[in-house]
């Protein structure tokens, strides 16, 4: 346990150029603003168009991270879930999930963040910049959410 | 009526693909596919739109590989804003764009092998997919499982600071390229806390092939004898034979190692090359012109590249090329594993390029841009990690697109994909009548060796994985299975 507040990293990734599927950049871009205007410590911001295995080194030094991604799963505006270690990996392996990204950081980088899958409902993904309505208003949703996780989470020692 | 066997290896939201292999009542293999779904739509979605916002709006098309094409879009605008096509760039632009090039290459194919290859070498074609993958190669080989991941990051640290960002880059523009490297980035990359700089990159990028040459030495049949694709090769050639992944002419050979196409200008490429459409498939099928659609397919990709070349101007790599060549008898090598082979040995050539730029006093300072007379079509061709990537634009008085074709590495490598799909269909399903485990993996990594990009754009949760059906007589004999 640290005395000092945990450190903490809010990863989004998707690719904006494709409508909805910028959800998780989203809501990295609109924490990151609101951690500066807070002057929130400890809060650190990244984005990609996808995870991959490097990945598994920049957890490695924090204490909780949330990844971020647009979903086209049956969830409602949104949902968090808690990340568990897997090795599980897809056909081409051009990007991971972040179960293996957690694996792999626990494997060889000895390290044992708490991880947070947040999944942003999507609609559309074609070749725009603007996200739909309805994705929008769930992405509002999510950044209230996890604005008041990060609050609970830094005032308290890890 | 005979069995149809079905693999889906991944539906996202466009791009797709699925095999299927079809038997007879003996249980022979009458025909195999491989159906990608290519997205097509994306030529369209740029007419209209400024040609200089084009190397950031390409980015969109594909997650994967979006460096690559971000610079054959640039390479194509610099014919269009006048700056000749290829050579014409300040000593700073054309040396940071390559720069942001050998970045990509390094990083994508240690990825390709650290993540997928070695453990398929490790454990074995027919070992359990939970296995074959980078953390069991951690609990087997710590140290070179993070080194796959440490030249990942290298690589993917190469990029954003020559790129300028990881998502949606601006560093080419039409013409040149926006910044200098800077000091901090250079010194850096030069010197900077081991792992991450580049004199210890060079040393992984020979340890992984001393790992390569200790497998293939144990492992003979795996390396030489899983599969044969005899093709066509083609590739970007630098104008004096040697092995260039950012710019040259187009040089093709045939099986035998004969020049069939002799180092033309690719700003002519629709003089060489077309592509058949096919009545079962969404991918386009290139092909030679001069040889015609059944006889001038090719493969293009890191075994293409070395098979075309004449030498390597680093010296390591140089080293190994004449290894490689001398081990296939000067021959080109049709031999799919040996793409592993190919591809390490274009890991050490951009480590050791990476290394001779970041020494250059042009990334630092000198002009970035250059313009001339304005042109209204411009081509762009680069050798990404997958292969030679074509960009072709037509802009109108209004500096408008209002043409845009692509063919895509992964198009490129069509023809060859299903043939080495089918070699492996003939070889391990013959008289079978399930899918086995080790069938399926032997797919997989016939696939892998062409490291197509299945894929394109999106990545959202919720895709499928892995799916394999068998039919026999329009009935499914064996349950789907997912990874």
């Amino acid at each position: 346990m640290h005395n000092s507040s945990p450190r903490i990293l809010v990863y989004g990734y998707g690719n904006p150029g494709r409508q909805d599927d910028a959800l998780g950049v989203l809501l990295a871009e609109e924490i990151n603003k609101w951690a500066q205007e807070e002057n929130l410590p400890n809060i650190d911001i990244d984005q990609n168009y996808q995870l991959n295995i490097e990945d598994a080194d920049k957890i490695a030094q924090y204490d909780i991270v949330v990844f971020a991604d647009a979903s086209m799963n049956d969830v409602n505006s949104y949902e968090m879930d808690k990340v568990v270690p897997d090795a599980k990996v897809d056909f081409s392996m051009h990007s991971v999930t972040p179960s293996f990204v957690v694996g792999l950081c626990n494997r060889i980088f000895a390290g044992k963040p708490l991880v947070y899958q947040l999944q942003i409902k999507g609609y559309k993904w074609e070749f725009m910049e603007k996200v739909t309505e309805g994705a929008r208003k769930n992405l509002n949703s999510a950044v209230s959410y996890i604005k008041n996780f990060l609050l609970k989470n830094i005032n308290y020692p890890h | 009526m005979g069995q149809k066997i079905t693999i889906e290896p991944v539906t996202r939201v466009e791009g797709h693909g699925k095999v299927t292999i079809h038997l007879d009542n003996e249980g022979n293999v009458t025909q195999t596919r491989l159906h990608i779904v290519e997205f097509r739509g994306f030529e369209r979605f740029v007419q209209g739109r400024p040609y200089w916002e084009a190397p950031v709006l390409v980015q969109r098309l594909c997650g994967i590989c979006p460096v690559s094409h971000h610079l054959a879009a640039a390479k194509a605008l610099d014919v269009i804003v006048g700056a000749g096509t290829g050579d014409g760039l300040t000593p700073t632009g054309e040396k940071m764009r390559r720069l942001m090039h050998y970045g990509q290459i390094f990083q994508s194919h240690s990825l390709h092998f650290f993540h997928l290859a070695s453990p398929d070498l490790l454990f074995g074609i027919d070992a359990d997919p939970v296995k074959r993958n980078v953390i069991a190669l951690a609990l087997e080989n710590k140290d070179l499982a993070v080194q796959g991941v440490m030249m990942r990051k290298f690589g993917q640290e190469i990029i954003a600071a020559t790129a300028g960002k990881k998502i949606h880059g601006t560093g080419a523009i039409p013409g040149g390229i926006n910044k200098h490297l800077s000091s901090f980035d250079k010194k850096h990359f030069l010197n900077g806390e081991a792992p991450l700089n580049i004199k210890t990159m060079v040393d992984w990028s020979l340890a992984a092939l001393e790992f390569f040459h200790d497998y293939h030495e144990k492992n003979k049949a795996v390396i030489d004898e899983f599969i044969e694709i005899p093709s066509s090769y083609l590739s970007l050639i630098r104008k004096d034979g040697a092995l260039d992944l950012y710019h040259g002419v187009l040089r093709a050979k045939d099986q035998n190692g004969n020049i069939i196409l002799h180092d033309v200008d690719y700003q002519d490429y629709l003089k060489y090359i077309d592509e058949e459409v096919k009545n079962w498939s969404y991918m386009k099928f290139p092909y030679l012109k001069e040889l015609g659609k059944e006889a001038g397919w090719y493969t293009v990709g890191p075994l293409a590249r070395l098979n075309n070349a004449d030498f390597i101007d680093t010296p390591l790599a140089q080293k190994e090329f004449e290894n490689f060549k001398s081990y296939n008898n000067g021959k080109p090598s049709h031999k799919a594993m040996h793409t592993h082979w190919a591809r390490l040995i274009e890991i050490l050539h951009s480590a050791e390029k990476m290394e001779q730029l970041l020494e250059d006093p042009d990334l630092t300072e000198g002009p970035l841009t250059v313009k001339g007379k304005k042109e209204s079509e411009g081509v762009g061709v680069i050798e990404a990690p997958r292969g030679t990537l074509f960009h072709h634009y037509k802009v109108n008085d209004h500096d408008q697109i209002e043409m845009c074709n692509l063919i895509v590495s992964t198009t490129n490598n069509n023809q060859p994909m299903n043939e080495a799909v089918n070699q492996v269909a003939v070889k391990m399903m013959t008289g079978k009548e399930e899918i086995s485990e080790a069938m399926m993996n032997a797919v997989e990594v016939a696939i892998r060796a062409y490291d197509p990009c299945l894929s394109c754009a999106t990545h959202a949760l919720g895709q499928m994985p892995l799916e394999i059906s068998l039919f026999k007589k329009e009935k499914m004999i064996d349950k789907k299975r997912n990874r």
